[in-house]
């Protein structure tokens, strides 16, 4: 039951995060020309709505479906499984989180 | 090597794992650069500002490849897991390839 939760919980999460990726890669095509300097992408994103929620709903995804990935390869490469895998999922799970919203914490606050 | 890992498709499923992989690896670090505006612009300006150099920047399109073929490659799995295009596999896998190319080349060439 819980491998069938987590495929689902990657599933959509990986939904959510594909228009998210063209955006950013867009952007990032975008931003690159010329260099990129603090000032042009803090202008950009602080004090965004838009942005804010972009980034964070971009962070909140990425946790998700990056900790079941790491999961997994654990699961499959490593043959790590029960409590130890359950906690090296719950960490990075909340590194990805924490870091993640942070990072958009910094770039989107006025 | 087991008979399955000959075909093209586990090509396609090993990239799409070790594309994720390093992203999964990349991201705090990432994060952390973005999270030095916190303390000061300056900061941030000082490693974009070493972010610059060809070699950063031919590294950060490796990045820009990963990230595109994690993401096309995502694209065809669910494409292959929800919709009947069970013929098309292998086209789809060498479409994800192409597009990841051309996104990493289009942010290459604005780069420099």
């Amino acid at each position: 039951m819980l491998e069938l939760r987590l495929y689902i919980a990657q599933r959509v999460s990986a939904t959510i995060i594909a228009p998210l990726v063209l955006i950013h890669l867009g952007m990032m095509i975008y931003a690159i020309q010329g260099g990129l300097d603090a000032a042009e992408i803090l202008a950009r994103t602080r004090g965004s709505w838009w942005w804010a929620a972009n980034y964070g709903l971009f962070v909140i995804a990425v946790a998700v479906h990056a900790a079941i990935g790491l999961r997994n390869v654990l699961r499959e490469w490593l043959c790590l499984r029960g409590a130890v895998l359950g906690a090296v999922t719950w960490l990075s799970f909340a590194l990805l989180l924490v870091t993640g919203l942070r990072a958009v914490f910094a770039v989107v606050m006025p | 090597m087991k008979p399955h890992r000959r075909q093209p498709l586990y090509l396609a499923f090993l990239l799409h794992r070790l594309s994720g992989l390093g992203l999964a690896l990349f991201l705090p670090f990432h994060f952390y650069v973005l999270s030095l505006a916190l303390d000061s612009e300056a900061e941030l300006d000082g490693f974009l500002h070493w972010s610059q150099a060809p070699l950063v920047k031919l590294a950060e399109s490796g990045l820009v490849f990963l990230l595109a073929i994690h993401l096309f490659g995502g694209l065809r799995l669910l494409a292959l897991e929800n919709m009947p295009w069970r013929d098309a596999y292998k086209n789809a896998a060498a479409l994800a390839v192409a597009a990841a190319f051309f996104v990493a080349c289009g942010f290459l060439l604005r780069a420099f």
